[in-house]
């Protein structure tokens, strides 16, 4: 390693050293936790991400040791760099707290709030924004505005209702792929992420804009409407592929593999390899490969604990055990009405039925004629 | 009658041809830059002469010019932002449509200063015959030898290309034009890093407005520190105001900036008083960006100073009590305008304009429209008004580009000095619709939300 030069800087009271170029954000989450900002739009294997969400503003109390001025705005820390001596306040500001509350209340305007029925539910960094920085209710009474779903290719589904206009998925194909063909049209609050007059975006990395995408814009639709997140387990696998690293993340239930995704780290993000490069899929990994003898399996993936996926692993051959107390018992008496195990009760959850080879999404008479599918 | 260093020869015939142009003394400048002062001396003269950029921020023209970056090898660009989108604001225009030379020399002068080969002028599509006229100039002025290979035999190289935008308000934003002239999407840039640093094609770019640059003509003529004299404190030169709204004489007035803001609206000389006898209401001193003021804040301060057209003056007493010179798009109001249909068109322009790169922007311009929609119906409700307050405060400042603060302050300066008459319309629903609240409000305390 060579020698390089080291920043101090404090993000809440925490003081930390950075080398010198490190943005804010990049020094809040070597500390973690709370103070690390959230981003919607930022992502640190793209490059020129970021500033556009603006959920990571902070509070520059103080510039450097040389400058002390505090800076007059709020800053984006994905974008602004540290200084020596620089004093960032983040959760301990009240105006960035509130400036936050602002920005999820803008992003969450024309944003449909269709969580139920929302494949991207329960991974949605747009959900645990607002739940965490949030209010409980909008002050928004006019019409959302709404598009038109397309269809871009086979494998990936537009929902541009849901957008949040991150740009994340243009700077993908602009760094992933030799040509991107999908970007903005329009500009305001009327503007689109499109392909110019409906095309299909074929590309073999195209699919990595699925896993970029912070909220349920952009879906695969090798599993849309096939399963909720929380009942998966993902498990890390690998495979000898030609064209990409290979390193997945299967979303299995039972022994089915319901989807394919990179491996994601606690921001989010692509994880790398082990050779330091982003671990970005080829469209053969992610949609094609949805056995489990086309993997080999290396161990459940661990997931933060403060996931929803992490609390629902479902009951099936991988995974936990079900308690052997009634719910009577381990609820101090009170009738479980309301806590009825919904899989074992539910008719349309039959572990019978194979959901990932049905085509298309999942209806109830899928699983009424049993003799067809089971 | 004021100073006239712009405008002095813009009534001659044929001034817009070359001929005529020189003949009136004009490229005499150019040839005393090119030939007798070095580029540090003309860097110089514009820093003495205390040239405050014309496009509405106000930023020393003279100070931007010495922070450009000048690695070797690297080439730079100077850019003439002649995006004039700002409603209200049509100085520009006027300057270039009979004047196209005047810029052209200011363009020369300014990228012989800065090292500029190749220099762009940006012009908004709307001004279609503007962009003819400019580039039929600079075929003239190229046949003259003041454009081309090796200008006067000093060696140095200038082309000038006339660059078209295709009509979007965003674009007039330094980063954004930028961006929009490299032929991407016109979205501002965050900053850090300046254009001074990383401009057009990553290479060191100074981008000044028209007024600014054909301001440098007579700097360079007169020289900074004569020119520093005419004017006030901080506010030294000539101003061009396109003054516009219920005025008897419309249209573009070259200013001194000692001039009080009474003596221009009312003086036969510029505005010639409020149209058809009416009284004065209120007015937005410098394009529809900046906040709004009303007539007794207008015409004193509130120290209760006569206040003056120049910088300084109208930004007496910050947001509360005072607005900005802006551009110069000097919008007035008389008792017949509604202050919440006003705002509401203003709303509109920057909920239509608004780029939707950043969210705050994207989302709260059109929230605040669609509110202010609502009350001008006369389906407003009172905790509409502190809403507006709290969106226009959250916008503010938080955005990429001043885009956001731009529509958010006229917004926050309406509910600030005109409260009153958004109750009335909130309160008398059906009347609102019917007849206008006219000056009542002068009567009453003016209320300053917090």
């Amino acid at each position: 390693m060579s020698e390089q030069t080291l920043f101090k800087v404090t993000v809440d009271n925490i003081t930390i050293e950075v080398p010198a170029g490190t943005t804010i954000l990049q020094a809040a989450r070597k500390i973690g936790g709370a103070v690390a900002p959230p981003a919607m739009c930022y992502y640190s294997k793209l490059e020129g991400s970021g500033g556009k969400c603006r959920t990571c503003l902070v509070e520059v109390s103080k510039g450097s040791e040389k400058d002390p001025r505090p800076m007059p705005k709020l800053v984006a820390s994905c974008r602004t760099t540290v200084m020596d001596g620089m004093e960032v306040k983040n959760i301990t500001s009240e105006k960035v707290i509130d400036a936050r509350a602002g920005i999820v209340e803008f992003l969450l305007l024309n944003h449909p709030l269709d969580c139920p029925i929302c494949d991207q539910a329960g991974e949605c960094h747009l959900q645990d924004l607002s739940f965490e920085h949030g209010k409980s209710s909008t002050r928004y009474e006019f019409q959302r505005r709404t598009f038109k779903k397309h269809d871009l290719g086979k494998h990936i589904q537009l929902h541009m209702t849901r957008c949040i206009l991150c740009y994340r998925c243009v700077f993908t194909a602009d760094q992933l792929t030799n040509k991107r063909e999908h970007g903005i049209l329009d500009r305001g609050d009327h503007a689109e992420i499109a392909t110019h007059i409906e095309k299909s975006l074929d590309n073999e990395f195209i699919g990595n804009v699925i896993d970029v995408c912070p909220v349920g814009a952009l879906t695969d639709k090798t599993f849309r409407f096939k399963n909720r997140v929380w009942f998966l387990k993902p498990m890390d696998a690998h495979r000898n592929c030609p064209t990409c690293s290979g390193r997945v993340t299967l979303w299995n239930r039972g022994d089915e593999v319901f989807r394919v995704t990179a491996r994601k780290d606690e921001w989010g993000e692509i994880e790398d390899t082990p050779e330091g490069k982003p671990g970005w899929i080829c469209n053969t990994c992610r949609f094609e490969k949805k056995h489990t003898n086309d993997w080999i399996i290396e161990g459940p993936r661990e997931i933060s604990r403060h996931s929803v996926i992490a609390q629902g692993h479902y009951a099936g051959n991988i995974g936990t055990t079900k308690p052997t107390e009634t719910f009577k018992a381990v609820n101090d008496g009170r009738a479980p009405h309301l806590l009825m195990d919904i899989h074992n009760e539910s008719e349309v959850n039959l572990p019978s039925v194979r959901l990932s080879e049905i085509e298309g999404p999942s209806h109830g008479n899928t699983f009424k004629n049993k003799s067809k599918n089971a | 009658m004021g100073v006239k260093l712009l405008l002095e020869k813009a009534n001659v015939p044929g001034i817009r041809t070359y001929d005529v142009y020189r003949r009136e003394g004009g490229y005499a400048a150019a040839e005393k830059a090119l030939k007798e002062m070095s580029i540090e001396s003309i860097v110089e003269e514009v820093k003495k002469s205390g040239l405050r950029g014309r496009g509405g921020a106000g930023f020393p023209a003279g100070m931007k010019w010495s922070f450009i970056a000048k690695p070797e090898g690297v080439p730079r660009h100077l850019v003439c932002n002649a995006d004039e989108s700002e409603p209200g604001t049509f100085k520009d225009r006027y300057l270039m449509e009979f004047l196209p030379h005047l810029l052209i020399e200011g363009l020369l002068i300014s990228s012989y200063a800065l090292g500029s080969n190749d220099t762009y002028i940006y012009i908004r599509g709307e001004y279609a015959w503007v962009a003819d006229i400019l580039e039929e100039a600079i075929v003239e002025a190229t046949k003259n030898g003041w454009l081309g290979k090796n200008i006067l035999g000093t060696g140095f190289d200038c082309m000038i290309h006339v660059h078209r935008g295709a009509g979007a308000y965003i674009c007039g934003e330094e980063t954004a034009l930028i961006e929009s002239l490299e032929g991407k999407r016109g979205n501002p840039r965050i900053k850090p890093p300046f254009p001074a640093i990383q401009g057009l094609w990553m290479r060191p770019t100074v981008v000044n407005n028209v007024e600014t640059l054909a301001a440098v003509v007579p700097i360079i003529k007169m020289g900074g520190e004569e020119y520093a004299k005419i004017g006030v404190g901080r506010s030294t030169g000539t101003k061009l105001i396109s003054a516009c709204g219920n005025i008897n004489k419309p249209g573009v007035y070259e200013i001194d900036m000692t001039i009080s803001v009474e003596d221009f609206i009312y003086s036969d000389e510029y505005c010639g008083g409020i149209a058809n006898g009416k009284k004065l209401k209120a007015c937005i001193p410098g394009g529809s960006s900046v906040p709004i003021l009303p007539a007794n804040l207008l015409l004193k301060t509130a120290k209760g100073e006569t206040r003056y057209m120049n910088y300084e003056s109208l930004s007496e007493g910050g947001f509360a009590t005072g607005s900005m010179m802006g551009s110069g798009g000097f919008i007035i109001l008389d008792e017949d305008q509604c202050i919440v249909k006003n705002t509401l068109t203003l709303a509109r322009f920057y909920r239509h304009e608004s780029c939707g790169q950043c969210s705050p922007c994207r989302e709260g311009t059109g929230w605040m429209e669609k509110i202010l929609q609502k009350i001008e119906l006369g389906k407003g409700e009172s905790s509409d008004i502190d809403l507006l307050w709290d969106i226009q405060r959250k916008i503010e400042g938080n955005t990429i580009c001043p885009l956001g603060d731009a529509a958010a302050w006229p917004v926050a300066a309406a509910i600030r000095h005109f409260r009153d008459e958004f109750e009335w319309h909130i309160n008398n629903r059906e009347l609102s619709q019917t007849s206008n609240f006219g000056l009542q409000h002068y009567a009453d305390p003016i209320h300053v939300p917090a």
